[in-house]
């Protein structure tokens, strides 16, 4: 180990020498990453046609940008995955991704030693961030997939003292344009499209949202503005009422703060927190939901209406092609509906009649790409407008800076 | 008004499985031993129970094998500290531990057979364990809604309470076990048989946290699985019995108190309170705190503590 450990450290050094190198060392960076094309080449054509998202995705980005890493041949290939939790669940926010991990492995042939999976990390204790990360490195991994918020920082710093290795963050915002870039997609999207469900739904006028984090974390708020501005786009009446847990991971909480909105009167909750006990909770109540990550109607048939869910695969399998092919940039990725990183599931039967002709309807303005859900006069429910008719917002924003509740959302 | 009542109920709701754990921990704490492995046996508890209603359908079956499991699994604590004299703080944690992996061991084990990649409970059971409160009283305005509309749990579990209480506090051999639990040496000679007395009360204040654990599972989820589903509240049981001074009417006080505390955040609308959730989050420990200094403070001998909590019996050391 040790020796492995110190080789890694040695390459390390080299790489920073040819980081901050001349020019000779620039020409023998382009050599190397030369030479990965052509070993590249032969493997890029055993994927080919595997599939066709990761074949769009590729498509996309041929010619456009030049690669930052040398390629990495495909047998040479070994992925760790740092997990929060555990994917056996088979449901919620981790499940997902070690979905999308199986469906990458699948789609680009990979076999099953090629992939390392670093379970139940705890994402607040950095101490056992680096030393999943340091255990894949050992093992040999060459790309690194760390799935939850938490792990950005410690990527971060790692992705400076590994250069070779390359790091994808989700669902955070850093990158270095190097080794080190995050991806995350326009979940929002997929909110809005499920805001129109719940809009269409609801007899009360009152929706329920359970969200993880408070209104100073963008990434949640900006997807419940999303979904509110679904709701008000089919039901300007309709009021949606937000209870935070403070947590990713409550079971708990998730069903005390779903019972409270149920105690006001909503007969619809949206969600963004991992279980499905807010779902559940209106299933006993006997009124309706939006699930989100996996499809949540198999855990709560009678109250789902639909779910936002993700289809990360889209990614991995993008980013690995990526790296076989040397096309990799190291830049944020961000894709949404078009790419199909994102989606709601099948519509139940009960939906309110006339639901799915308004979804289509949004569905091919958000594809068409005339129109986004931040585009527009948007104002807020303390009467601020934040985006002007015309406008939209851009991605820095909505990462990063959306820390106000649409207009329709009970500020309380 | 109609607020309040149901924030009412939704704290004896939150309150139910503290309740659960509070008691099992106070009938354990009487016989002078401190298990730290709450959260442990009522993630046991919680499994074993889930699984039980899940294959049978049955709450009562469901509920007597939360209680044999988590009792079970106290009996390890018993055995380790009773009769090995472990040190009871580190066998309590390790408990913790393990009950909460092996649990979700298991979880995990049940969901990848299930052929719908849910593990969720079956109609008849969610009927029973529901209950729909007491027929006839529940339809009383207020007082109906406050007292008869709970699930089974909530009776259960105040049923437990005041046998415990008639239990220590009116029986001989109640009287016996906290003899033991102040002073086990004087019980001993006395002719009281003090390992006896240990493991029973061990075995039973686990298997009651059990139930607490099954409720987790089964009312808190939804009936669907989850792992981790215990989620800490063991560790706020473990509080609450300093909290209520290890007497089980005070826990039912306890646990309601708690409840309310911990939903309070949902209800409370931040125009009328500006506070931040953490805020709230906090309240029951700095509560707890709060008594801690209290009865500290106390110049009266506290004899609801039992005398030799924590430590060993070791008769040939008398």
């Amino acid at each position: 180990m040790k020796k492995v450990l110190s080789l890694v450290l040695a390459l390390a050094m080299v790489f920073s020498l040819a980081a901050c190198g001349s020019k000779d060392d620039g020409k023998t960076t382009t050599a190397a990453q030369n030479d990965g094309t052509t070993a590249a080449a032969p493997a890029e054509t055993a994927a080919g046609g595997e599939t066709e998202a990761g074949k769009e995705a590729g498509a996309e980005t041929e010619g456009a940008k030049e690669g930052v890493m040398p390629a990495i041949a495909k047998e040479d290939l070994k992925i760790g995955v740092i997990h929060i939790t555990d994917p056996a669940e088979g449901s919620g926010y981790t499940y997902t991704h070690d979905q999308g991990i199986v469906g990458m492995q699948k789609n680009l042939g990979l076999s099953d030693d090629q992939i390392v999976r670093k379970n139940n990390v705890n994402d607040s204790d950095a101490t056992a961030i680096e030393t999943a990360i340091q255990e894949c490195l050992e093992e040999g991994c060459n790309v690194i997939f760390a799935t939850s918020w938490g792990f950005m920082d410690t990527c971060e710093a790692l992705a400076e003292e590994y250069p070779e290795v390359i790091f994808s963050h989700g669902t955070g915002y850093k990158s270095n344009g190097k080794n080190f870039n995050n991806y995350f997609g326009r979940i929002y999207q997929a909110r809005y499209l499920s805001g129109i469900a719940a809009g269409l739904k609801t007899e009360s006028n009152k929706i329920g949202y359970v969200a993880a984090m408070g209104k100073d974390n963008s990434e949640v708020t900006g997807g419940c503005d999303a979904f509110a501005m679904g709701v008000y786009s089919v039901n300007p009446d309709a009021e949606i009422y937000v209870r935070v847990t403070n947590s990713w991971f409550d079971p708990e909480g998730e069903t005390q703060a779903a019972n409270a909105l149920l105690d006001l009167g909503c007969d619809v909750i949206g969600q963004h927190c991992d279980t499905p006990n807010p779902q559940l909770a209106a299933e006993a109540a006997g009124v309706w939901g939006v699930g989100y990550n996996s499809d949540m109607s198999k855990d709560a048939p009678k109250a789902a209406l639909t779910s936002v869910v993700w289809d990360w695969s889209v990614y991995y399998t993008y980013a690995v092609e990526s790296i076989v092919n040397g096309t990799w940039t190291g830049e944020n990725y961000f894709a949404g509906l078009k790419e199909g990183l994102v989606d709601i599931s099948p519509l139940a039967d009960f939906c309110a009649e006339g639901t799915e002709e308004k979804i289509n309807e949004a569905r091919e303005k958000l594809l068409s790409g005339e129109w986004d859900v931040f585009s527009g006069l948007i104002e807020t429910n303390e009467g601020e407008v934040v985006c002007e008719e015309g406008q939209t917002l851009d991605d820095a924003t909505i990462t990063g800076g959306i820390n106000w509740y649409f207009k329709n959302i009970v500020a309380e | 008004m109609d607020l309040l009542i149901r924030f009412v109920a939704a704290a004896v709701a939150a309150g139910t499985p503290l309740l659960y754990g509070t008691l099992g921990e106070i009938m354990t704490e009487k016989a002078g031993h401190l298990n730290l492995g709450v959260e442990g046996m009522m993630s046991v508890g919680a499994c074993a129970g889930f699984l039980a209603g899940y294959y049978t359908d049955s709450f009562a079956l469901a509920l007597l094998a939360a209680f044999a499991a988590a009792a079970a699994s106290a009996l390890i604590y018993g055995v380790l500290t009773v009769t090995f004299m472990a040190n009871q703080n580190v066998t309590g944690l390790t408990l913790t531990i393990f009950g909460i992996g092996l649990s979700n061991f298991i979880g995990i084990l049940a969901l990848g057979r299930s052929e719908s990649g849910t593990l969720k409970l079956p109609e008849g059971i969610t009927a029973q364990m529901r209950g729909a409160g007491l027929p006839g009283l529940k339809d009383i305005p207020v007082a109906g809604q406050l007292l008869f509309s709970y699930n089974a749990f909530v009776y259960i579990g105040a049923v437990i309470a005041v046998l415990l209480f008639i239990y220590f506090s009116k029986t001989k051999s109640g009287l016996n076990l906290q003899a033991v639990g102040h002073n086990p040496g004087a019980a001993d000679a006395a002719g009281i048989p003090v390992t006896r007395y240990k493991y029973i009360s061990i075995l039973i204040g686990g298997g009651i946290c059990g139930i607490g654990g099954a409720y987790c599972a089964m009312i808190i989820n939804g009936g669907v699985w989850v792992s981790n589903n215990v989620g800490g509240l063991g560790w706020i049981a473990v509080a609450l019995v300093i909290f209520a001074n290890w007497k089980p009417l005070n826990a039912i006080g306890g646990s309601l108190v708690f409840g309310a505390l911990r939903i309070l955040k949902f209800y409370v609308p931040k125009s009328v309170l500006p506070l931040p959730n953490a805020f709230y989050d906090m309240m029951p420990f700095l509560i707890t705190a709060l008594i801690l200094v209290a009865a500290s403070m106390r110049k009266k001998q506290n004899l609801s503590l039992p005398g030799n909590l924590g430590n060993h019996y070791f008769r040939e050391e008398r």
